[in-house]
């Protein structure tokens, strides 16, 4: 075989893979959010979609999510990975228990946190048999914004953070001890070996792991469709509603195009934001 | 004052033996080189006295102090690594001085320090680039000078001229004893370099599978060794071990006669310049097997009662291999071992 075909033949077929089931619709999707939708305007999908009620709204909803869950989880991420570090027996274990909810898919996690949240749920009957509530308290209605949005971050937090996890994690792993052993010799105190060391050897990881989180953060839905129903628009959201109940393709097209730049611009601004100097790595 | 006390210092990995109650004083201001073959625990004590690897018994004291159960950074020292741990995303400059810069050291101090610290290990040159665009050798120097900036009382060095051509070795390795000598500072240099130890060290602490088998001057533990293991580790060619046989005070073997401590079966050793060469019936009977000429010298190896022996001799002679010549060790510098425990039996001081 020729050494200069063979490579090019081995990843030929996921070429075509994408290019047939990735590509292709994603044309078609885009060529459809520009058909007008019958108004002989090219951007009539366009300017239908910022002129609903829900847009502004869901569209503040999923950057406020955003803003709030993707630095969370990044915080969360980093201080569990630390620790995992320090722990010697049984790490493998908690790693895994830790990373448990990765399986579960979002819906499901948006149902079971549904459970425990509703009206009639765990939470709700075990504060009330305790006596800090009156009666079964509803905290996932059009009425509380707050704990609503509250309860949003928590299942999200609980469901995704395992995925920035992994990287840090992986990333971690990667930073000889050495390093921070000749950090607490030259006399760093923890804190100091966690920025001036840990971090920007991380830089890379959290890099990719923001990435990867933002990008999924923007495309919000199940979790949020279980918990909230329509009590909380989100982006993702309405293209569903526009497809499947107004049976509008053309907006709900334009709604999965905006998704798509937005999350095409937060990778833009990761990759530049935290580029690293290839000099400057072990 | 910073003298360094290892007071019966155990570690095991898992059920493996790594040290095994090793004790070591080091006087305030002395130069201490740990001396041992690959994997006899010179990095293992280094790092407990550091502080980076937990004991399993015993205790280090720093300056009088029980540092045992202190951190690394309060123990008052500075480390240069096996594998250097220079900071990859930091300049060279910003390395050196990264010991001052935790310590919130004035400016000036840390450009002071650090441009001594960068003369003295020739990398000045390189002060503003990254790590990833060095030698082994130039990293090595950059580990050395982060240790020096910081002007420690106490230093450990592991290994830290490994990675240099034998020129700058050469070179470094007096500057170092210099400046060392010079600032009063208590060292404990890891080397499996024997060359290096000798012409460092005040003393020479030579390990073996996990214990200190001998700790003196570099001329005591190459002239007179504790056991046949440290005579054939330190020096080069290493020490010679016949085995002789002691009868009435007397030991013999072919020509050669000297008077010997113990009875029965003994090891003679001696070194391969402390020799005299003579006629094959009136010594040691050697059978040359090659002559190498070295130009100040010409090293001869071959055998005597069967066993490796190697032996120097002045340039003029004229041997060939298969030849069979007398050797006449003197007998001021012959040392008898033990063939069961190897180790060294008393002198008998006639
Ligand atoms: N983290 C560890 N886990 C298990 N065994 C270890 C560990 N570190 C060292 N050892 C073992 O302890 C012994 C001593 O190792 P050490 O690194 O101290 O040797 P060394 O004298 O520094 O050798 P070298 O000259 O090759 O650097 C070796 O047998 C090694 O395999
Ligand atoms: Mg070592």
């Amino acid at each position: 075989m020729n050494q200069r075909i063979l490579p090019y033949l081995l990843v030929a077929p996921a070429v075509v893979f994408l290019g047939a089931f990735f590509i292709v619709p994603l044309v078609q999707t885009i060529v459809l959010s520009f058909d007008g939708g019958g108004t002989g305007n090219a951007l009539g999908n366009y300017s239908r979609m910022v002129n609903d009620l829900n847009f502004g709204v869901s569209l503040r909803n999923t950057f406020m999510l955003v803003l709030v869950v993707v630095p969370l989880q990044l915080a969360m991420a980093l201080a569990m990975g630390m620790m995992l570090q320090k722990i010697e027996r049984g790490r493998e274990m908690v790693l895994w228990i830790w990373t448990i909810p990765l399986g579960v898919s979002d819906l499901a996690a948006g149902l079971v946190w549904l459970a425990l949240l509703q009206n009639t749920g765990y939470i709700n009957s075990a504060l009330f048999h305790l006596g800090l509530l009156d009666g079964p308290t509803p905290w996932l209605n059009s009425e509380t914004p707050v704990t609503l949005f509250a309860a949003i971050v928590l299942a999200e937090v609980w469901r995704a953070t395992a995925v920035v996890l992994i990287v840090i994690v992986a990333g971690l792993q990667t930073i000889p001890k050495e390093f921070g052993e000749a950090a607490e010799i030259f006399g760093a105190k923890p804190w100091r070996k966690f920025t001036r060391i840990t971090l920007p050897l991380l830089k890379p990881s959290i890099q990719s792991a923001l990435i990867l989180r933002t990008v999924l953060a923007f495309e919000v839905f199940a979790a949020v469709y279980a918990l909230g129903g329509r009590n909380f628009p989100v982006l993702v959201g309405e293209a569903y509603t526009w497809q499947n109940e107004n049976q509008n393709y053309g907006v709900a097209a334009a709604y999965a195009v905006l998704i798509m730049v937005i999350s095409l611009a937060a990778t833009l601004v990761w990759l530049k934001a935290l580029r690293t100097n290839p000099e400057t790595q072990a | 004052m910073a003298g360094i006390v290892i007071d019966r210092i155990e570690k095991t990995f898992g059920t493996a033996k790594a040290l095994d109650a090793v004790s070591l004083t080091v006087a305030d201001g002395e130069f201490v080189a740990l001396l041992g073959p690959s994997g006899c625990g010179k990095t293992t004590l280094l790092r407990i006295i550091a502080g980076l690897e937990s004991r399993s018994g015993g205790r280090v004291l720093i300056g009088d102090r029980d540092v045992s159960d202190l951190r690394p950074a309060d123990r008052g020292l500075a480390m240069v690594f096996q594998n250097y741990a220079v900071f990859p995303h930091m300049t060279v400059f910003e390395n050196v001085a990264f010991g001052l810069r935790t310590k919130n050291a004035p400016e000036e101090k840390v450009r002071r320090n650090v441009m001594r610290a960068a003369e003295l290990l020739h990398i000045e040159p390189y002060l503003e680039r990254y790590p990833a665009k060095l030698s082994g050798g130039q990293r090595q120097r950059v580990a050395v000078a982060r240790a020096l900036a910081v002007e420690p009382a106490v230093l450990l060095m592991d290994e830290p001229l490994s990675n240099l051509d034998a020129l700058l070795r050469l070179e470094m390795r007096a500057d170092l004893k210099r400046v060392l000598q010079e600032a009063g500072t208590t060292t404990v240099y890891v080397t499996h370099d024997q060359t290096e130890a000798m012409g460092l060290a005040d003393r020479i602490a030579v390990m073996h599978s996990g214990r200190i088998v001998q700790c003196d001057t570099p001329m005591t533990v190459y002239a007179a060794p504790a056991t046949t293991f440290v005579g054939g580790f330190v020096g080069s060619p290493p020490m010679n071990f016949v085995p002789i046989r002691n009868e009435d005070g007397r030991a013999r073997l072919d020509g050669f006669e000297a008077t010997a401590p113990g009875t029965g079966e003994l090891l003679l050793g001696f070194r391969g310049e402390d020799v005299r060469i003579d006629a094959p019936e009136r010594g040691l009977s050697f059978a040359v097997a090659v002559a190498e000429p070295m130009g100040s010298h010409v090293l001869l190896t071959g055998t005597i009662a069967d066993k490796l022996v190697r032996v120097v001799a002045p340039t003029g002679i004229r041997v060939a291999a298969g030849e069979r010549i007398g050797i006449v060790p003197d007998p001021e510098r012959v040392v008898w071992m033990s063939p069961e425990t190897g180790a060294a039996l008393p002198r008998i001081i006639s």
